[in-house]
């Protein structure tokens, strides 16, 4: 890759703490408080290892950092360049938040098993910033696999009936894909680039693979990495929608998901590389994989009543935006793919939030019970509101700015039928949002109100904060920004 | 460096066992310390041997000082292959003997110095298989584990044990006179039984076309691939395996099956050479597609148990499946991965093998259903079978994900697809058959369960195995990492005998 590079083991760190952290959370387990308070500590202590990295990466410098050698060629290392900040930047600062919600919602109601809970929880964390952080696909692929293992007991944590169905599709799609799929295709690069595995900027296969090969590594990696929602590998996410919400709301809104599409960013990006794409006109033929997912995925959220399903439905819609984006082949719309990673993470999380909440307050699931409800939770039916308008892409939201860039890639790179796809969806995703809304603001409740009921404290605190994080960012998206335009640039070497 | 290293390898459990019987006369309780002791010289000396393969590249003894090439001197050779093996075994030994200690007087009441004995006995036998460089000694040694292991499963209790020792004896007799049918043929062709010997003589006359020399191979071949159950060979193993006393399974499962392998694959590397084997010969697609089919049987016949053990005895019939096809993919990549699977399969059996040892300690039986609640109950136990669960779906960095790395890329240089899809189609099915397990031991009992939260999980005592059992199981775990993470470091220690070699026209 271009540029300095600084050699230092804080990415090492950043990805270690929350694992160091299970020590110290399963110990105290008798001592929920002080529990607690290691799992923020790690939370905090992450997040600032990781804004410690920032200024490095924004004045160009990549971090590097190399832990073993585990095949020759294909070490397990570190690499931190923008897209992976971003990201870190993204699970990291949205851990903090979810501990505290978590926090709310587990003793709200109450749960069992809170310990493991949390640190199964810390040990995702790790993953995920490993993932961001890996520099070439193996190192990549060791990480995506210990997130699926290690999120299994979190979705399976009520450990009933529901929970087993759930968890048994959650892994047959996540193990399925990544064994059957990513696990040939990494073989196959690694013996056409001759034993080197590493992301490059240009792409590491640029040259080295023939149109079909090309082809068929493509669809591997972009179908391997389940996790990224493509249709038709997507219906663990619905099933996944049986874990407790603070899970569903970072891992599955968050992490999990997003570690998806970055995987396919990043193989996209980083190892058949934007040319290769070009060259052999790949990009319509993902272009038209992610916007058939767009469009039928928001169709199917329309028809769903559960709240939390029809929050899923969306999130594969939205996660199928940014492999659009990637697919268009052009700087403006890789830096709008680039941006929702982070835009969509913080509206939907706040929507995933105002879920639990309602779940927590009084035991509702289903949008249709949910008639006037804004009466009686005012701020968590304010911030759905906001969240909503984000994931929507309207402005006051931070959603629009990068659903803006999107929308000025497809016009870049001359993809019409993606504006219309964009267009499309948009629409239906007002279609299945505002009626929620309308249901809570403006339709009479079934029962008399009788004041204000809101959830859990560190619940509504929770989701107040994401959502004005949400509305901050549609005036200054700052670091993410400049983050999404970097590698962007980087990408097509501007 | 020092050649004596070889005989101080297989010297103390062959003597130990003598010792052993004559101490279980007199003082019975003795005898576990003498087979321990002689297990851990041994281990010393096989680590002491690796490091002179090293540094010399081989290391050669001459029994009796008798080293003339065409006499009836016997050769210890070891190489960097070999040199592996042995720490394997003696490792193995020692872990499960451990094991064995606590487990014994359960098993087998009155007869533990017997046991030792037999036990020593094999874990000599496996030793020298993997030591000579003589064709004929290498019979000799294999009955001597062909004999006690039938011994060591005859003493399992009840009929079933008796029965599955009988029908191990029929199949195991059969694929040594076999292997002794094909040493024969070699005899009368080349007048010579050392290994070297023979490779040299059939270069050198240029045998390699002669009929007589075809027909060794195909003898000694089918007897390897019965010993090492090569399905549809394989009947023997599943009963065999889960019949006979957990002492004898945690020894004999990780090992005689791998030691087969290795002779298989000494066979074709050393005596026929790999000109004669993967060029004279155009076998390779069809033992491929054997392997294929081997690989698809054991994964079948494993969705289909519901006993922990026999589902892990097809495991290994998969397993074997995956070595003998990368063996036979005719390039260097491919016979790294038979190899380097042959250690990372040893270990991950060894962990499994214990840790269903430990559930049928506790539980009584190896059923499947029995396993409820084990993550609470066992987290230590259950958290090691993790592991190896985790090590044979191939999952990184645990060994089991490189050993599928390398015979991944051995399939896809050589074209052989097909063997690509039934690894990873094995590795799919091994990932339900122990997701099923880790449901069954997770969630527990499902069926008076009511949705929603209202959850009354009592809170279950922790009831670990005696250590004695357990620490054994967690350093075959751990063994499986650090397997992993040094694969590229074994892969180019074996890769210092392959190269030379030139499989597949290439290094």
């Amino acid at each position: 890759m271009t540029g300095e590079v600084v050699f230092s083991s804080k990415p090492l760190w950043a990805c270690l703490v929350s694992l160091l952290a299970v020590i110290p959370i399963v110990r105290s387990r008798k001592d929920p408080h002080r529990r607690e308070m290691w799992s923020f500590g790690a939370a905090f202590v992450k997040f600032a290892i990781v804004l410690s990295m920032l200024p490095v990466i924004m004045s160009g410098k990549e971090i590097v950092f190399t832990l073993w050698e585990i095949l020759p060629g294909a070490p397990i290392q570190f690499r931190v360049d923008a897209l992976g900040m971003l990201f870190a930047l993204v699970a990291s600062s949205l851990w903090i938040i979810t501990t505290l919600y978590g926090i709310g919602y587990m003793r709200g109601l109450k749960e069992h098993a809170q310990t493991r809970f949390f640190a199964f929880f810390a040990v995702a964390l790790s993953a995920t910033l490993g993932v961001a952080f890996s520099a070439n696909l193996l190192t990549l692929y060791i990480f995506y696999e210990i997130l699926s293992l290690s999120t299994y007991p979190l979705v399976t944590h009520h450990q009933d009936k529901e929970a087993r169905g759930g968890g048994r599709t959650y892994l047959t799609y996540l193990l399925g894909t990544s064994v059957g799929f990513v696990l040939p295709a990494l073989v196959y690069c690694y013996i056409k680039t001759d034993g080197n595995l590493d992301f490059a900027s240009h792409g590491a296969l640029v040259g080295l693979v023939s149109s079909k090969e090309a082809l068929v590594l493509m669809l591997l990696l972009v179908f391997g990495f389940a996790k990224g929602g493509l249709m038709p590998f997507h219906s663990w996410l619905p099933g996944a929608m049986v874990a407790p919400t603070p899970v569903s709301a970072l891992l599955h809104a968050v992490a999990v998901v997003k570690v998806g599409v970055f995987c396919i960013l990043r193989v996209i990006t980083g190892v058949l590389g934007v040319e290769t794409l070009e060259e052999f006109d790949l990009g319509t033929i993902l272009a038209w994989i992610a916007g058939f997912t767009v469009v039928v995925s928001s169709l199917i959220a329309l028809s769903q009543d559960n709240l939390k399903r029809r929050l899923a439905f969306s999130t594969i819609g939205q996660l199928a935006y940014i492999t659009l984006g990637a697919a268009l082949l052009a700087p403006k719309g890789l830096t709008g793919s680039f941006m929702h990673i982070a835009m969509h993470a913080f509206g939907k999380i706040t929507l995933f939030f105002c879920a639990g909440a309602i779940f927590v307050a009084n035991g509702k699931k289903y949008i249709s019970q949910c008639k006037g409800l804004a009466q009686e939770m005012p701020y968590t039916m304010t911030a759905f509101a906001i969240g909503a308008l984000s994931v929507v892409g309207i402005p006051p939201a931070g959603g629009f700015i990068s659903k803006f860039y999107l929308v000025t890639g497809t016009m870049e790179s001359g993809m019409y039928h993606a504006t219309i796809f964009y267009l499309i969806s948009s629409f239906l995703n007002a279609c299945y949002f505002f009626p929620i809304i309308f249901t809570v603001f403006f339709q009479k409740p079934e029962q008399p109100i009788t004041g204000i009921k809101e959830s859990h404290p560190c619940c509504v605190a929770a989701l107040c904060i994401t959502a004005s994080f949400t509305l901050i960012l549609f005036f200054n998206p700052g670091p993410f920004f400049w983050l999404s335009s970097m590698m962007s640039r980087a990408v097509f070497g501007l | 460096m020092f050649e004596h290293s070889l005989m101080l390898t297989i010297l103390p459990p062959i003597f130990a066992s003598l010792v052993a019987t004559l101490m279980g006369l007199w003082k019975p309780r003795f005898a576990l310390p003498v087979a321990l002791g002689a297990i851990g010289f041994s281990m010393f000396g096989s680590i002491i041997t690796l490091a002179s393969v090293t540094q010399d590249g081989f290391v050669q003894y001459f029994l009796g000082n008798w080293s003339e090439p065409r006499g009836i001197g016997i050769e210890f050779r070891v190489d960097h292959i070999s040199a592996l093996m042995l720490v394997l075994i003696t490792s193995v030994a020692f872990l499960s003997l451990i094991y064995a200690s606590g487990k014994l007087k359960e098993e087998v009441p009155g007869k533990e110095p017997l046991f030792y004995t037999l036990y020593l006995l094999l874990t000599g036998g496996l030793l020298g298989i993997c030591m000579t460089a003589d064709a004929f000694n290498l019979y000799v040694m294999l009955e001597i584990t062909s004999l006690t292991s039938y011994a060591l499963v005859a003493m399992g209790s009840g009929r079933r044990a008796a029965f599955s020792a009988y029908h191990y004896v029929i199949m195991g007799t059969i694929g040594a006179s076999f292997y002794l049918l094909g040493v024969g043929y070699l005899y009368i062709r080349t007048g010579s039984l050392n290994m070297m010997d023979i490779n040299r003589i059939i270069l050198e006359q240029g045998l390699q076309q002669s009929p007589t020399i075809i027909v060794a191979f195909i003898m000694i071949l089918i007897g390897m691939l019965v010993k090492m159950a090569f399905f549809p060979l394989s009947g023997w193993l599943t009963n065999t395996y889960t019949h006979a006393p957990s002492c004898t399974g945690n020894l004999a499962a990780p090992l005689m099956t791998k030691v087969s392998v290795y002779v298989m694959v000494r066979m074709m590397l050393t005596v026929f050479g790999v000109d004669f084997v993967f060029d004279e010969l155009v076998w390779s697609p069809i033992m491929v597609w054997l392997a294929v089919i081997a690989i698809g049987a054991g994964s079948i016949m494993a969705l289909a148990q519901t006993d922990l053990k026999r589902m892990l005895c097809c495991l290994i019939i998969a397993e074997v499946g995956y070595m003998v096809g990368g063996a036979w993919l005719a390039n260097h990549h491919g016979m790294t991965g038979a190899i380097f699977h042959i250690f990372s399969d040893g270990a991950m059996t060894l962990c499994l093998f214990l840790a269903a040892g430990i559930f049928f300690h506790k539980n009584g039986t190896g059923d499947i259903g029995a396993l409820k609640g084990m993550y609470q109950r066992m987290p230590l136990t259950m958290g090691a079978f993790t592991l190896g669960a985790f090590s044979m779906i191939g999952v990184p960095p645990t060994c089991g994900f490189f050993s599928k790395f390398y015979l991944i890329r051995g399939g896809l240089e050589s074209g052989h697809y097909e063997y690509v899809v039934a690894l990873l189609l094995s590795s799919l099915v091994n990932a339900i058959l122990f997701f099923r397990i880790f449901e069954t031991a997770y969630f527990g009992d499902l069926s008076h369960d009511d949705h929603g939260h209202a959850h009354h999980h009592e809170e279950v005592e922790v009831d670990e195995a005696p250590p004695t059992m357990l620490a054994p199981l967690i350093v075959a775990a751990v063994s499986l990492v650090i397997l992993g993470l040094y694969n590229s470091a074994i892969a180019s220690f074996i890769g210092k005998t392959l190269t030379p070699l030139a499989i597949g026209g290439a290094g």
